[in-house]
């Protein structure tokens, strides 16, 4: 492809650079997100977070197209050139988007239902047809000719520019949230009214501050960077480590204050941001991530946990234990099912364990929505009346005190993952992930060491489904579908498999954004799905692997790696040593010659 | 009594008779090579013996004890240790881990300090690489590395399969130097060899295997002096 590549000219490599680019541009607006977030104001009540999107989109472009392009005797003037061709060419096929349907009158919504008036007048920035399709062309040149500067300016600027812009659109989007938590105080109240104009978004003089107090920051922070490395590094051991204790105590702190700090509703997306994303991640992380079974069903351990807590503490249904009797009763259940479940697919490896274990998560739901199990389970109206958890006297009924549960509960599940990890069992659970042959050869006993991982993992999701029958007081069959399972593997994927910090990187990603961004939870999936292959082309080992914090048998070597290869072999480059990503290609291409080979060899 | 005795053994896959009838033993502290052309049965003679396929007839007595009930794994906790064709390292896992889990069933700590230590002093290359991820480690890297897992299980019997597969003529060397260290220290070796020229070199007694069956078994001098064997695995007139 290169090649062929290398025959055209650089101005038409501009122009299919910018082609390509506009059709993540086309997509966003005709899905619907343009639309979606009209809303939702970057400046004043002019320019929303729709066009933004779309702009962002111009802006990378530009970027990607200087980037490919230019060769390094090139003017800027040049480079920036082949940014902006290619910006132009993002605005000219919204333009042209914009002809078809409001110049022509061709009426798109037969197929593409988003292709509305109000999104030709978001493109049109409320003009007339032919003014906006001007506009666009503009704006597509001037966005696109501003990512090809940011290609040549020096590196440090750059990241200060785009944390500056990060900030500001952060701050759009989340302008509601914004707008709770500063309201709570005097001061913060009138920093909020300086920054953000009554209906619509930042004013002028917020923007620019929002823009310009971050990348400041960054612009110093990446200068002193490097002689705080050192100054760190040349701090004696034991300093660094109270450093990074008292690092770690700050943020303790931080985590504790949080529902003061911000208050209810962005407690409540901390809520379920740990109990749906971290610690159902954490628990299928360690079947999936650690020992390296495919487990689809993993819903149905959380619906054995929630329906557990439900039969037994609601009134309603002749229950009457309180949450924490009744705990124990969840966790042994999805305990003893993860068991029952984990014997008939001990043989079964990859893609059959998957199905297998996707038809496991559907009998469940299907089981307690059943009328002939209704004097049971009460059926497709589920379960009421389930008590909040109690504390003492109190009940935990509220997000902000539910909150604290949930961190010690989540504080729990990551010490027993880390350990876990870390343990012989977490080591044999790798082995049986990388090959199962030579494990049981090493003398790892593959029926227990499978049962502990399936056990292990349902336990964590009972306990996520107790807690979260209590959080609601309700529960009703349908809940427990399919997405939960889905939710979970995409949040151990993004985070990087079998990567602790990545389950909690990957749920903020996942489960936090779509709660906090009302508008971005109708195209959840897709969000995924756009992450996903995002991840893949640019990440393929997850957002924050797996790597170091590994337990060595040799705790101290004198001789750290010293750099003294044989003579006959010259060192690998710094970036193939860990390349997971090349292992984890390796390692695709492995499973399958041995799918083809059969189960020996 | 012999340490390992194999007696009449016959293992199919599915409808495939892979072997027919093989008996074998090896005496504690012999090396002893397999050598057979390709498809013969070495591998799945090594893979029945350390458990991972079952026979459908014979015995496999382990220090005069029947062994051939027992899951795979306790057969490894016996000492019985299968290096397998092909390396196979833990390929997500960095050398260290690789060997650490060779010694995954033993617990007494400073033993396996000491056979660490022992395995990178054959094996310098490992030692200088003991943090990359295996997977990144050359073939020759990897067949070290398979062997030194095997050793840290610390084997009575140690059953190598194609050691030199695949590796450069300098690295056979190494490899095969090796294993003559490990039997000057007393390890007991199955080792299953294409390469019928080294493998005679380095073991006591050597058994020929063809489509299954064991043809031909002597000391590992007279094989190589023996004339089909020169004609059949060693290439010459
Ligand atoms: N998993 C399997 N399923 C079916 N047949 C198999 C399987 N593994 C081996 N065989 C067959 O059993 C016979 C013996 O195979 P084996 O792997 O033991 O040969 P080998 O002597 O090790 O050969 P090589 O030197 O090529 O490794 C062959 O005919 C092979 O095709
Ligand atoms: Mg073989």
């Amino acid at each position: 492809m290169r090649q062929r590549a290398q025959g055209k000219s650089p101005l038409r490599r501009a122009i299919d650079v910018g082609l390509i680019g506009s059709i993540p541009a086309l997509l966003l607006a005709l899905v619907g997100m343009v639309d979606a977030f009209s809303n939702r104001y970057l400046l004043e009540e002019s320019v929303s977070t729709g066009q933004v999107m779309l702009a962002v989109v111009a802006l990378i472009v530009g970027y990607l197209a200087a980037r490919r392009i230019s060769l390094p005797a090139q003017t800027v003037a040049t480079k920036i050139g082949y940014g902006a061709v290619a910006g132009l060419m993002v605005g000219l096929v919204l333009a042209l988007l914009l002809f078809i349907g409001e110049v022509v009158g061709i009426n798109l919504r037969k197929v593409l239902v988003n292709a509305s008036p109000a999104l030709y007048e978001i493109l049109a920035f409320n003009q007339a047809p032919a003014v906006g399709m001007l506009l666009l062309a503009l704006m597509g040149t001037l966005l696109g000719a501003l990512g090809g500067a940011l290609f040549v300016m020096p590196a440090r600027l750059r990241s200060a520019i785009i944390t500056g812009i990060t900030v500001i659109i952060l701050l759009a989007l989340l302008r509601d949230i914004v707008k709770l938590v500063f309201q709570q105080y005097e001061p913060t109240t009138a920093l909020y009214r300086f920054l953000f104009t009554p209906n619509g978004g930042l004013t002028k003089i917020g923007l620019l501050l929002a823009f310009l107090l971050p990348a400041a920051a960054d612009y110093v922070w990446s200068a002193g960077r490097p002689t705080l490395d050192r100054r760190y590094h040349a701090l004696p051991d034991g300093t660094q480590k109270s450093v990074r204790w008292v690092g770690l105590a700050v943020a303790f702190i931080l985590l504790l204050l949080f529902p003061t700090i911000f208050g209810r509703f962005p407690s409540e997306a901390m809520n379920n941001v740990i109990l749906l994303g971290i610690m159902m991640g954490l628990g299928l992380n360690i079947v999936v991530g650690f020992a390296g079974m495919l487990d689809l069903g993993y819903v149905g351990f959380f619906a054995i946990g929630a329906y557990t807590m439900a039969l037994l503490t609601s009134p309603q249904v002749g229950g009457g234990m309180n949450f924490w009797t009744a705990l124990p009763f969840s966790l042994l259940a999805s305990m003893i099912a993860g068991i029952i479940l984990g014997i008939p697919v001990l043989k079964m490896r990859g893609d059959y364990l998957a199905i297998v274990t996707l038809g496991f998560g559907e009998i469940i739901r299907v089981l307690v929505l059943s009328d002939a199990l209704r004097p049971w389970f009460y059926g497709a109206p589920g379960i009421t009346g389930v008590p909040a958890p109690n504390v003492g006297g109190m009940l935990l009924n509220n997000p902000e005190t539910l909150y604290y549960l949930l961190i010690a509960v989540m504080g729990l599940t990551l010490f027993i993952s880390l350990r876990l990890r870390d343990s012989r069992l977490g080591r044999a659970w790798m082995a049986v992930r990388e090959d199962e042959d030579v494990a049981e050869a090493m003398g790892i006993n593959l029926v227990v060491t499978k049962l502990m991982a399936f056990a292990t993992g349902a336990t964590m999701a009972g306990l996520g489904g107790a807690i979260f029958a209590a959080k609601l007081g309700s529960i009703v069959p349908q809940t427990f579908n399919l997405l939960i399972s889905v939710n979970a593997l995409a949040v151990i994927i993004i985070g990087g498999m079998g990567s602790v910090p990545g389950v909690v990187v990957g749920a903020l990603l996942l489960i936090g954004l779509p709660e906090v961004l009302r508008e971005f939870a109708e195209y959840r999936l897709w969000v995924y799905g756009a992450l996903l292959v995002a991840m893949m082309l640019f990440k393929p080992e997850g957002f924050w692997p797996d790597e170091g914090h590994r337990r060595e048998l040799t705790e101290h070597d004198p001789e750290e790696t010293p750099q003294a290869p044989g003579p006959a072999d010259p060192p690998l480059p710094p970036g193939t040593v860990r390349d997971r990503a090349a292992v984890a290609r390796a390692d695709i291409r492995a499973t399958h010659t041995e799918d083809e080979a059969g189960l020996d060899e | 009594m012999a340490l390992l005795e194999i007696e009449n053994l016959h293992t199919y896959y599915g409808n495939i008779h892979a072997l027919k009838g093989i008996s074998l033993e090896v005496e504690k502290g012999e090396v002893v090579c397999l050598i057979g052309s390709n498809g013969a049965g070495k591998s799945t003679t090594l893979k029945t013996v350390s458990g991972l396929i079952r026979p459908r007839q014979g015995t496999i007595r382990f220090e005069g004890e029947e062994v051939i009930f027992l899951p795979a794994h306790e057969i490894a906790r016996g000492g019985v240790v299968h290096v397998p064709e092909g390396r196979r390292c833990f390929a997500q896992l960095s050398v260290e881990e690789n060997l650490e889990l060779g010694a995954y069933s033993r617990n007494d700590k400073a033993a396996i300090r000491e056979d660490l230590a022992h395995v990178y002093e054959l094996f310098p290359r490992l030692k200088e690489r003991r943090k990359q991820y295996s997977g990144t480690l050359s073939g020759g890297e990897q067949q070290m590395l398979a062997m030194g897992r095997g050793l840290m299980a610390r084997p009575r019997v140690l059953l190598l399969d194609e050691p030199s597969m695949g590796l450069a003529p300098v690295l056979v060397d190494q490899i095969f130097e090796v294993i003559k260290t490990l039997h000057d220290e007393g390890t007991t070796i199955l080792l299953v060899e294409q390469n019928a020229h080294m493998a005679l070199q380095v073991a006591d007694r050597g058994y020929v295997i063809q489509t299954g069956e064991i043809v031909l078994s002597d000391d590992a001098k007279a094989l190589q002096h023996n004339e089909m064997i020169q004609r059949v695995y060693l290439g010459l007139a």
